[in-house]
C-alpha cells in the first residue's frame, strides 16, 4: 500500500522527487527484476553469468562487457553504434527480438510500460552517476518505440513516396527479393514507419539505414510506408 | 520516317528486318523525345526510370553499342576468384519489354542546332531531351610510355569486360614469385576505392595459388580512399606482400614500357610480370563532341543534372563534373533518378521533386571480409554536396565484415535490377 502510493506521487510530479525514485519506485523495480535474476546479477559483487552483469548497464555499449557471453547480433549491433541509454533499453526490454533479432536472451519482454520504467529507474542506481536517470522519464504510451501518434497518423503522398523510394531501390529490389538485403515490399504503414523512425533516432543499429533515414521528414517516411504498402 | 537498319528490340532481335514498317521511331511520332547515351549505371537507369514512369507518354531511346554491360562494380572480385566472369555481364534484353528502344550503336556525334545524335552506322536519331552517361575515357599521354594500343600488353581492366578478363588472364600466368604493379591514377577518377579492393583482391588471388608474389603500386597520390581499413586488412591477410609508393616516396614519377614490361618509378627500374595501368581519365569522349565538358569532366546543375553549357542536355555519372559525390555506379544510379524525374517533368509537366542524392561503396579486402562507405548529398546552387556520411572501423569484428560483405552482394542484385529491369 506504501508502495503503491509512492508510485502514484513519482508519476504526478513529473519531475520527481530523488526520495519518491529512490525509495518507493526502485523498489517496485526491484521486484520486477526478479524476472531477470535467474540470468543477471546487479549490485555489489555482481557477476557475469548466462547474461551480463548489469552494473553500469546505462551508458555501456551493446555487447561490450568483457568477459560477458554475447551472441554475434549484439555485438555487431555495439560495433555499429547501439549504447544502452533509458530509450535503447526500453525499446530492447519491451521486446528483445524485435531490436535484436539474434539476442541470447531468450525473454518475452516487458510489455508494460509502467514495469519497463520502474526496472531502468531501478538498474540505473547501479550505474555511474552522469548516466543515471535522475527522473521518471515517460515513455510513449503504445508499444511504438518512441513514434509519436501524430506521426503515425499523417498521411504520406503516394507520388512523392514512389520517387523517394527510387533511392531505396540501387539496395532493396523491386521484386521483393530478399538476397543480402531484405526485400520491404508490402509491410504494413504502421510497421514500415516505425522502423524508419528507429533508424532515424538510431534506435536501431545500421550506418547505412540510420543515413538514410536520418535526412527524411515525418511526412517523406509516410510518403515511403503509403507507397510500399502497396508493392507486391 | 525513315528505315533504320540498326535498331533492335530486346536481345538483338532486329526489328526492321522483322516487321514490315519501321515502328520504332514512328510509335514515338508526337511524343517528346528523350535520347540516352551508354547503357551503364547512370544511363540504363534513366532510359528505364523515364520509360516505367512515364507510361509511353515518351518516346525513350537508348544508345549504347555493347549487347551486354559487364559491371566494373565486383570485378575485382573476379580477379580475386570470388566472383565468375558471368556473374558480371547484363543483357539489355528486359530494357525493350519495358519501353526503351535500344539501339546497339556508337554515338559519333551530337549537333545541338538540329538537335540530333549521329550514329556510327550513319543514321541520326532527333532528340527533345539528351542525356549522356558514356562513363569515362582515359586521358592521352598521361602515364609516360601507355598509350591505348599498349592496353593488351598492359592493361587498365578500368572499363568492364574484355579488359578485366585480360587482366585476370595474366595475373593467373605470373610465374611463381613475380611481380604485379598498378600505376594507380590521380583524382578524380572513377571508384575512389577501386585500384585498392583491386590490390587486396589480386593479393587474395595470389595468396593461395602465386603465395611468394608480389604487388607494387606506384601511385600519384599521397593518400587513398579508406586507406586505414585496406592498410589494416592488408597487414592482417597479406603480410609483406603488398608495396605501397605514394606520392610522397615518388609514386608519381612513373614511366613504363610496354614492350620491355619495366615500370620505372623515381628512377629506379623493375622488371615486372604484370602491369596493371590506370590511367588518369576524363569524360567519356562523346560528352566532349557534344561541347559540354570544360576541362576534363562536364559541368552540370545539381538540381536536375542538366548541362551547364546547354539545358537539353544532361550529363550523368561518371562524365559529369557535380561536386562532392563519388564517381560510382551507386552515385550514377542516385544522379539518374533526379535526372529521369526532372526530365519527365520538363517533358510531361508531371511533379517534380526535390533532388536527394545516395552513394555507399562497399569494398572487398578478403574473402567474407567488407567494409563500406557512404554518404547522403543534396543539391545547392553551387553543387552537389555532401550532407551526412559514414565509413566502417578499423577492428571490426570478423561477423561484421562477413555481414557487410554479404550485404554489398543484396547491393549489387539490387543495382543491377534497378538498372536494366
Ligand atoms: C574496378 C572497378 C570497381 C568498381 N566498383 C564499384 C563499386 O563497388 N560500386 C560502385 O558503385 N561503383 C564501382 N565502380 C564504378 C562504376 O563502375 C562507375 O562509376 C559507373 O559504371 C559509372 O556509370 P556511368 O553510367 O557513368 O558509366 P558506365 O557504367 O561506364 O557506362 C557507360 C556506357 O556508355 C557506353 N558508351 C560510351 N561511349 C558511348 C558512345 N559514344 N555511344 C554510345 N555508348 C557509349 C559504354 O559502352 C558504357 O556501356 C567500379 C569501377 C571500377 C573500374
Amino acid at each position: 500500500m506504501y508502495c503503491k502510493l509512492v508510485l502514484v506521487l513519482a508519476v504526478m510530479l513529473s519531475h520527481g522527487s530523488v526520495w519518491a525514485e529512490s525509495i518507493g519506485v526502485s523498489s517496485k523495480g526491484a521486484d520486477i527484476f526478479k524476472k531477470c535474476q535467474a540470468c543477471h546479477q546487479v549490485g555489489e559483487g555482481a557477476k557475469n553469468r548466462v547474461g551480463p552483469q548489469l552494473n553500469n548497464i546505462f551508458g555501456r555499449t551493446a555487447g561490450g562487457l568483457p568477459g560477458a557471453k554475447y551472441s554475434k547480433s549484439m555485438i555487431q549491433a555495439g560495433e555499429a553504434g547501439l549504447v544502452w541509454n533509458n530509450e535503447t533499453l526500453n525499446s530492447f526490454i519491451e521486446n528483445p527480438k524485435r531490436l535484436i533479432a539474434k539476442t541470447r536472451m531468450s525473454f518475452r519482454g516487458l510489455r508494460k510500460e509502467n514495469d519497463r520504467e520502474n526496472l531502468l529507474l531501478y538498474l540505473s542506481e547501479f550505474s555511474k552517476d552522469d548516466t543515471k536517470i535522475k527522473v521518471l522519464k515517460k515513455f510513449t504510451k503504445n508499444n511504438d518505440h518512441s513514434v509519436d501518434p501524430s506521426i503515425l497518423s499523417i498521411v504520406g503522398d503516394s507520388e512523392y513516396g514512389e520517387y523517394l523510394a527510387s533511392e531505396c531501390k540501387a539496395c532493396h529490389q523491386n521484386s521483393g527479393a530478399n538476397v543480402g538485403i531484405p526485400g520491404i515490399n508490402a509491410w504494413p504503414t504502421k510497421d514500415f514507419v516505425i522502423v524508419m523512425h528507429a533508424y532515424k533516432q538510431k534506435q536501431k543499429p545500421h550506418p547505412v539505414m540510420q543515413m538514410m533515414a536520418g535526412r527524411l521528414s515525418n511526412e517523406e517516411i509516410a510518403a515511403l510506408a503509403v507507397y510500399f504498402k502497396d508493392l507486391e | 520516317m525513315k528505315l533504320n537498319r540498326r535498331i533492335f528490340m530486346g536481345n538483338g532481335v532486329i526489328a526492321a528486318t522483322t516487321l514490315a514498317t519501321p515502328t520504332v521511331f514512328a510509335n514515338g511520332h508526337g511524343k517528346p523525345r528523350v535520347v540516352v547515351v551508354g547503357g551503364g549505371a547512370g544511363g540504363a537507369t534513366a532510359a528505364r526510370y523515364i520509360a516505367k514512369d512515364s507510361k509511353g507518354k515518351i518516346n525513350v531511346t537508348l544508345i549504347e553499342p555493347s549487347r551486354m554491360y559487364y559491371t566494373c562494380f565486383f570485378s575485382n572480385l573476379y580477379l580475386g576468384g570470388v566472383k565468375a566472369i558471368d556473374d558480371l555481364g547484363h543483357s539489355y534484353g528486359k530494357m525493350a519489354a519495358g519501353g526503351v528502344n535500344v539501339v546497339h550503336d556508337w554515338a559519333v556525334g551530337v549537333d545541338r542546332d538540329t538537335k540530333t545524335v549521329a550514329l556510327a552506322s550513319g543514321d541520326t536519331v532527333p532528340y527533345d531531351k539528351l542525356i549522356l552517361s558514356p562513363g569515362i575515357d582515359f586521358i592521352k599521354d598521361a602515364v609516360d610510355g601507355w598509350n591505348l594500343s599498349s592496353q593488351n600488353a598492359m592493361p587498365h581492366a578500368y572499363k568492364g569486360g574484355s579488359q578485366t578478363e585480360l587482366l585476370k588472364a595474366q595475373i593467373a600466368s605470373m610465374p611463381q614469385g613475380g611481380t604485379y604493379a598498378m600505376v594507380a591514377p590521380p583524382n578524380p577518377y572513377r571508384c575512389p576505392p577501386g585500384p585498392y579492393e583491386r590490390v587486396s583482391m589480386v593479393a587474395h588471388y595470389l595468396k593461395s595459388n602465386n603465395p611468394t608474389a608480389k604487388i607494387i603500386v606506384a601511385d600519384p597520390k599521397p593518400k587513398f580512399s579508406k586507406q586505414g581499413l585496406f592498410q589494416e586488412g592488408w597487414a592482417k591477410h597479406y603480410d609483406g606482400m603488398i608495396e605501397w609508393i605514394s606520392s610522397d616516396f615518388g609514386g608519381g614519377n612513373v614511366s613504363v614500357d610496354p614492350d620491355a614490361m619495366t615500370v620505372t618509378i623515381d628512377g629506379a627500374m623493375v622488371k615486372v610480370d604484370v602491369c596493371n595501368v590506370i590511367p588518369a581519365m576524363k569524360a567519356g569522349r562523346i560528352a566532349e563532341l557534344a561541347g559540354v565538358t570544360e576541362g576534363n569532366f562536364a559541368p552540370v546543375n545539381a538540381s536536375d543534372m542538366s548541362s551547364k553549357a546547354n539545358a537539353d542536355i544532361y550529363v550523368l555519372g561518371d562524365a559529369s563534373h557535380q561536386g562532392d559525390m563519388p564517381k560510382s555506379g551507386f552515385s550514377a544510379n542516385s544522379q539518374a533518378k533526379v535526372c529521369a524525374n526532372a526530365v519527365r517533368g520538363s517533358l510531361t509537366g508531371s511533379k517534380v521533386f526535390p533532388a536527394k542524392f545516395s552513394n555507399t561503396c562497399w569494398s572487398l579486402i578478403h574473402k567474407n571480409d567488407g567494409i563500406k562507405v557512404g554518404a547522403t548529398y543534396k543539391a545547392t546552387d553551387e553543387k552537389i554536396a555532401k550532407v551526412d556520411g559514414f565509413i566502417s572501423a578499423t577492428n571490426e569484428s570478423a561477423d561484421l565484415r562477413k555481414a557487410t560483405y554479404e550485404e554489398s552482394e543484396g547491393w549489387y542484385a539490387g543495382i543491377t535490377a534497378d538498372m536494366f529491369g
